[in-house]
This record gives structure tokens, sequence and C-alpha cells, in this order.
């Protein structure tokens, strides 16, 4: 039997039918989607709070859930983590006694080196000692994420962890989790609505609309699809993969070289052959068909475009640069005055990129 | 010592150790099954539940003196239940101070279970199904989530119905009768007093200790859960 997760449930109005590959690889797969898409419906569902209608759920060649065979393992036998978007410490108990509650109830002993290892990992020292109150909202999270961890779980499902934090929180929360994807082999579905979060550290990307799966894949052709979504729940552009080719001190530039060609941008405080996250905006990415001369924008790369799709007033234009893909968003005017259709060779011009934290080991 | 023990006569600190003995033997009696109830009513949905509220709750308004008919002519040594529990068990509750106690542990019994199902119903309740994605099973997350977590609720729970044991009147003489030294609480002897002429002096001094008793535990009550739930961060 094939790993992963199909579920269907129906409340009321909202129907849930969803199924997706989970679980038989390391890394990170995203479930991507807006408020009511159904995400917490399904970690409730994996992490075995709640009973689908129907579905099956296979983790590690073990059937936690199988409606049609009768089988429904339930949630304290699981040995799935969970982080809760709330967190949901125990107010009574010290960092300590949080952060062991679920392993010895997995019968680890607490001498464990991994509860060592974990606290390190997480930074969190010098708190073992306090209550979650006397902790800030990051240090809560990361006892969170550390109480799920230790329990020693065939797979980690985080629910929208980093929601309840504000941007800085978010940013020093986020170095923790990218080494926690690095230094365990624990499969994660990682529950966001934030591409910035996702860019950085997803492998795979699942992308539910309405209840159902509409993409699924590795994170960087979903991120170049066009047609996921409509109005505000846009991709707001494309995630590439590049590696750190040079750096231009005296400029305080670095080059990035990926599958497209190279991008000049601000320097990376990274050796070279590093390689990085980079997400450039379908609103950063300007169209020209002849080579521009005498512009500002130090990235100017020729590219085929393979699709476009028109929504009133805008339109996305799909381009293959190599074997990257990018998105440019631009008015459905300039769609027409360029007469611009597929296999039509432009040059985009880049205005902007983000880079995001992640090494690739 | 001395001068206190000059305060009250031998038969009235006789009357006050006994009501003391009487409110801790009820209210530690019925904890359990308070605790049980408070957690039925907190957590779980089932048909018939406002019924069982309401069970549980009667003794608030029910008259004690009808509560202590109840008792005596379902204790009483002629009665099943308590030709039963004689028999087998040389369990004696009619004309017993054990009596006043579980008289006084049933009238009290909504106080407990009011305080700790309002701890109870305070915890979120994801935190449940935090501790059983942990591996916690249900009577692990009673003694490792909830007990800790109500702990405010129920020691406030308690002090209040030890506080309205001290009290207890109607049910007491009607079950267990006003036998001096087993089952005269204070509130009896304030009531024997009242009757006895010239007793008027010992009538005032027994009242002014009961309002002394009542307060303090109420105050108690209060500084505890408190400070409890200060202890427990919640």
């Amino acid at each position: 039997m094939s790993e992963g997760i199909w579920l269907r449930h129906e409340l009321g109005v909202f129907k849930l039918d969803a199924s997706f590959a989970f679980g038989d690889a390391p890394g990170v797969t995203a479930l991507f989607g807006a408020s009511g898409a159904g995400k917490s419906t399904i970690i409730h569902a994996i992490a075995g709070l709640l009973r689908p209608q129907s579905g099956r759920v296979t983790l590690n060649g073990q059937v936690l859930l199988d409606t049609e065979r009768g089988i429904f393992i339930p949630a304290r036998r699981r040995r799935i983590g969970v982080v809760f978007q709330d967190l949901r410490l125990f107010p009574h108990l010290s960092v300590r006694s949080n952060l062991v509650y679920g392993m010895r109830r997995a019968r680890l002993p607490s001498s464990n080196p991994a509860l060592r290892r974990t606290v390190q990992l997480l930074g969190l020292e010098g708190l073992l000692e306090r209550k979650p109150s006397m902790l800030s909202g990051g240090e809560r999270s990361r006892t969170a994420l550390g109480r799920a961890l230790l329990m020693n779980p065939r797979a980690l499902l985080l629910d929208e962890p980093l929601a309840a934090l504000d941007a800085p929180k978010k940013a020093e929360i986020l170095p923790y989790l990218e080494r926690l994807v690095h230094e365990t082999k624990i499969p994660m579905l990682y529950v966001s609505h934030s591409l910035d979060e996702v860019a950085q550290l997803a492998d795979r990307m699942v992308v539910l609309n309405g209840g159902r799966v509409v993409a699924e894949g590795s994170l960087f052709d979903v991120t170049a699809q066009l047609d996921l979504f409509t109005g505000a729940h846009r991709l707001p552009g494309a995630v590439l993969e590049a590696t750190i080719a040079c750096h231009d001190l005296s400029h305080g530039l670095s080059e990035l070289a990926f599958a497209g060609g190279t991008l000049i941008v601000p320097a990376i405080p990274r050796p070279v052959g590093d390689k990085v996250r980079i997400r450039i905006d379908a609103d950063d990415v300007m169209l020209a068909l002849v080579r521009p001369e005498g512009v500002s924008a130090n990235n100017v790369l020729p590219a085929a475009i393979t699709a476009i799709r028109q929504d009133g007033a805008n339109a996305d234009v799909q381009l293959a640069l190599g074997g990257a893909h990018l998105i440019a968003r631009i008015t459905s005017r300039s769609l027409e005055r360029l007469e611009l259709k597929p296999a039509t060779r432009v040059f985009a011009l880049i205005k902007s990129v983000t880079v995001g934290g992640r090494e690739q080991a | 010592m001395a001068a206190m023990a000059g305060l009250l006569t031998p038969a009235e600190w006789e009357a006050l150790a006994l009501s003391l003995r009487v409110a801790f033997v009820a209210v530690m009696a019925g904890l359990p099954f308070a605790f049980l109830a408070a957690l039925v009513l907190a957590r779980c949905r089932f048909p018939g539940k406002a019924l069982f509220d309401g069970i549980v709750h009667l003794p608030l308004v029910l008259p004690p003196v009808a509560l202590g008919y109840l008792l005596l002519i379902s204790f009483g040594t002629r009665a099943p239940l308590g030709a039963f529990l004689l028999a087998n068990f040389g369990i004696r509750f009619v004309f017993s101070w054990t009596g006043a106690a579980l008289a006084s542990a049933i009238l009290t019994f909504p106080f407990q279970v009011r305080a700790i199902r309002l701890s109870l119903e305070a915890e979120s309740a994801g935190i449940a199904e935090a501790a059983e994605c942990l591996g916690a099973g249900p009577l692990d997350r009673v003694f490792s989530l909830h007990i800790p977590l109500a702990a405010p609720g129920i020691l406030a729970g308690l002090v209040t119905a030890f506080a309205a044991c001290l009290g207890e009147f109607g049910a007491i003489i009607t079950f267990v009768s006003n036998i001096p030294g087993e089952t005269r609480t204070l509130p009896l002897a304030i009531f024997t007093a009242i009757q006895t002429p010239g007793g008027e002096e010992a009538a005032a001094r027994l009242a002014t200790l009961s309002i002394a008793l009542a307060l303090l535990g109420l105050v108690l009550a209060d500084w505890v859960s408190r400070r409890m739930r200060r202890i427990v961060g919640a």
C-alpha cells in the first residue's frame, strides 16, 4: 500500500476531499492555502484528533487510519508530533517537564542524549526551569517544537507554528526551524499561508483550495504554475534555487547562478558555493521584446513565454529561462501592445529578488 | 492555652472539635465524587446531562430536614440499606458522628462540584488534545493535567464546603439527633443553649465563634485559590 494521505470529510457546507503524498521521504511538505481551505482539518485527521467520514493515512508503512477496513489508531498511539498554532504548552509544568512529557510516555529515558541535543538545537538551555507564562512568544514556540520532537515522532505536523508571532519573532524562529529540518530525518507537514516561510523551508508543496488539492509537487514547480489562485489568494511569485557564484564586495553585491542564468543581488553573507532559495515576485518582473539599453535594473535575462493567463486588467505570464520558471505580472494592455504569445522570446527585467535563508546540505 | 481554654466550657470545646472533625471527614470523603461529577459535567456531553446537573445541585435547594428524613429512612438500622451496612460491615450512620459527616458531605457536595467544574472549564480544551498526541491516555490526562490545573478550584471548593459543613443543622438533628459528644456539633450546641434557661450567654459565645469560623473559611478559600492559580501558572 502506498504511503500518504487520503481524506474525505463533510462538515456542514465545508467539504474536504484531499489526497496527497506525505511521509515516504524526509523533508518538508508545505500544506498551503487560504484560511478555510481545510488545512487544520487535515492536520487533525492525520494526528488522530478527528475521525474523518472516510480516509486512509499511511506513514512509515503503518496504516494509522483506514475507514474501509475499520482501522483507527487513536491519537495517543500514533506517535505523531504536533505543533499547534496556539502551541498548547502545559501551563503548570516547567519547560523541562513540558519537553519530557511525550518522551516519558514513549518510554524514552529522560537521560536520553536527545534531550540535551534538542535543548541545544532550540536554544532552550537557560529556560528549563521556567513556566511557560514566563517565556517570550518565540521561546514558547521553541518549547512546543522541542516537546513534539522529543517524543521521537514518525512525522511532525506543524500547524502554522509562526502565525502568532510578529515579523521579528518569526525571523528569530525560522533559523531554528531550518536547523531542525536539516538535522532530523523526520518527514514534516508544514501548514502555512505565508509563502516566505514556505519558500525557506519546504521541499514539496501541496496547495489546497476549498477542501481540494489543486496542485502538488516540488516547491519550484508548484510556485511557477499560473492557474492556482485567483484574486487575493494568488501566489506572489516563483521560488528558485541558486548558487552563490561570486561576491563583488566593492559594490556590496553577490552574483547568483541559477538554471536560467545569473542574477546580481545585494551581498549575501555566505561563502561562494552555498545554495540559496530566492523568490522573484511576479510584480517585480518586467518584460521587453528587445534587450533594453540604459536601464537601471541589473538583471536582464532572455526568456521564452510558456503560458499566459489573463485575469481582468492583469495578465500573468509564465517564462522559461533555461530550466527555471518565472512569472511576470503585466497589464492586459501591455500584453496586447507587445503581442505576447506562448513561445515569444522576450527579455525579463528583474527589479528585486528576495533571498531566503536556506542552505542546502 | 489556659486562657483560651477558659473561653469555652469543656462541652463547648467538644462541640467545636466534633464540628471540625465532621466537616473534615465530610469534605474529604466527598472530594473524589465531586471531582468525578465536575469532570463529567465539564467534559462530557450525554443525554440526561441536565437531569444529572440538577441532581448534583439538588442539596442546594432541598430543605436539609427533608434530606435528614430521607437519610433516616434509608440508613436507619431497620431500613434495608442501613441493615445491610450494619450486618455486613458493622457501619452504622444513625445517631453517630459519621452520619453527621454523611449528611454534611451530601449537603455541601454542590459547593465542591461548582468550584472544581469552573476550574476544569477554564482549562483550554486544546491542552488535553496536545497531551493525547504526546501519548497520554484518559486516566493519565486526569492526573497529569486536569487535577493539577484544577487545583485552585479543588482547594477553594474544599475550604468553602468545609465552612458550609460547620453550619449544617437541619439534616444532622433529623438524621443523627442531638447527642452530646457524638453528634452535637456547634450549631446543635447553639440550639441546645437557646433551649436551656439561662443559656443566652453560651449561645452568644458559640454564635460569635461560628461567625468567626465562617468568615475565616471564606477568606482562606479566596486566598488559597489566588495563590494556587499563581503556582499553577494558569
